[in-house]
């Protein structure tokens, strides 16, 4: 594998290969055993965007496996604050390193990444677009607690419009034949081109405004946080924002397996109750980022 | 009064683009890179024999290759190429879509990288023949409006 940049570039077949080779890495991951296969090896870990789990995870992973990681998070002490074009940064950071990890606020940023670097680079996210690492760590937790990835139902709630997660994992999802529902706020709903996606495929389930409306037919309830840093006008993220809450009462009303997932950071979309709850899986879930993004960094690295 | 002078001559040598949507004639003129000194007739707003109305450009002493005529179809896809030498239509076709565009269009999305101060050209893929779909190859957004995502 030589870049990550979007889920529309994996197959069905990679991504079950990067979720077994993460298997593979959870006893590591844990620190339970060791494994330096990328010993002596360099982690470009460069974040233009605030990030706190899947930067630290990134860098967790590139540790657990022997190599070390350079790089910033912000821009405050770096030459972009000088008008360093991402380019230059890029072709500078891919001497210093053998990989590198992407975080930016412009779409697309990462595709460009591809063009002026001689070493793997890995979407860590741009702007509102691709999050392929994350999606990758939500479908090891799917398969993980569920035992499989087809003929699910899923039901993705909250910011579908600007939430990237929800894009990238509604794509991966409709790789392996799943029902899809979506549930938003007015004037969050999904892009017209997932949606038409999601219908072309025969996986479109309901889209609906209120999570009661799904809770009684869903296998995994994917909760987004409403992203205020998403929203050109304060006075519409107020509107929405806490417009939805997953507590006990709702979350009871799922079938017995349902689980409760969240890229986090949440803020105040699910109740603090249910995060005892045995539904609940999304501390498992950024957890799981650490297996699986040190399965992609041996595979970018080592090339395989 | 007698018609004395045709409303555009026809020329002897060059290319015309026949049928182009009415009023999309400047469109076309902004995805075509024609060569300096270019002399050319514009028609706007003519009377088409089949009904209704189009656009004509001629262009004296240039022969639009099939790919440069191709661009045309991203902002008048009906539009027909006639090839003229020595007073002659030598060649006469369609345009179709081209799959692949570099430069020439501007990203609709803002926030896409394509549309910062990197040293990058452009690039669209034809995601879907049908109302001519095209998709940015960086942020992976559609353009709302092929004719405004002309690069001035």
């Amino acid at each position: 594998m030589r870049h990550v940049i979007s889920v529309h570039d994996l197959s069905a077949e990679r991504i079950v290969d990067v979720l077994d080779r993460a298997e593979g890495m959870l006893a590591t991951a844990r620190g339970e055993a060791v494994n330096d296969c990328l010993k002596g090896k360099v982690l470009g870990s460069i974040f233009f965007e605030p990030s706190t789990r899947t930067r630290l995870s990134f860098e967790t992973a590139m540790n657990r496996l022997g190599g070390g990681v350079i790089g910033f998070a912000g821009t405050e002490a770096t030459s972009v604050v000088k008008g360093e074009t991402l380019a230059d940064t890029i072709r500078m950071v891919s001497g210093y390193a053998d990989a590198v990890v992407l975080r930016h606020p412009q779409e697309g940023a990462a595709k460009l990444a591809t063009q002026f670097s001689e070493k793997p680079i890995i979407n860590a996210g741009d702007g509102a677009g691709q999050h392929p690492t994350q999606t990758l760590l939500d479908l090891f937790t799917i398969r993980q607690q569920m035992g499989r990835l087809v003929d699910l139902n899923i039901s993705l709630v909250g910011d579908l419009r600007y939430g990237r997660t929800v894009h990238s994992l509604a794509y991966a999802l409709s790789k392996f034949g799943n029902t899809i529902n979506l549930v938003s706020p007015e004037g969050l709903e999904m892009p017209g081109e997932v949606v038409e996606h999601l219908e072309g495929s025969g996986q479109f389930g309901i889209a609906c405004h209120t999570p009661e409306d799904v809770i009684s037919n869903t296998d995994i309830l994917y909760v987004t946080r409403i992203q205020k840093e998403r929203f050109p006008d304060p006075v519409e993220y107020t509107k929405v924002a806490g417009k939805y809450l997953i507590d006990p009462e709702l979350v009871s009303k799922g079938p017995d397996h349902m689980i409760v997932m969240h890229p986090l950071p949440k803020i105040n979309e699910i109740a603090a109750e249910v995060d005892s709850m045995p539904q609940a899986k999304y501390y498992v879930q950024a957890f799981n980022g650490v297996p699986v993004r040190m399965a992609l960094l041996e595979m970018v690295i080592g090339g395989r | 009064m007698s018609q004395k002078y045709m409303k555009v001559e026809k020329i002897d040598h060059g290319t015309v683009i026949d049928h182009i949507l009415p009023s999309k004639a400047f469109d076309v003129l902004g995805v075509l890179d024609l060569p300096g000194g270019t002399t050319m007739s514009i028609l706007v707003n003519s009377h088409s024999k089949k009904g209704g109305r189009k656009d004509i450009l001629k262009f004296e002493n240039v022969e639009l290759t099939d790919e440069e005529a191709n661009l045309v179809a991203l902002v008048s896809p009906q539009a027909t190429i006639n090839i003229i030498v020595g007073g002659k239509v030598v060649k006469k076709f369609n345009t179709e879509a081209p799959k692949v565009v570099r430069g020439i269009l501007t990203c609709s999305n803002p926030n896409c990288i394509s549309n910062q101060n990197e040293p990058i050209t452009t690039e669209f893929t034809l995601a879907s023949d049908e109302g001519h779909r095209y998709v940015c190859s960086y942020c992976e957004r559609d353009i709302v409006d092929l004719a405004k995502s002309v690069s001035p």
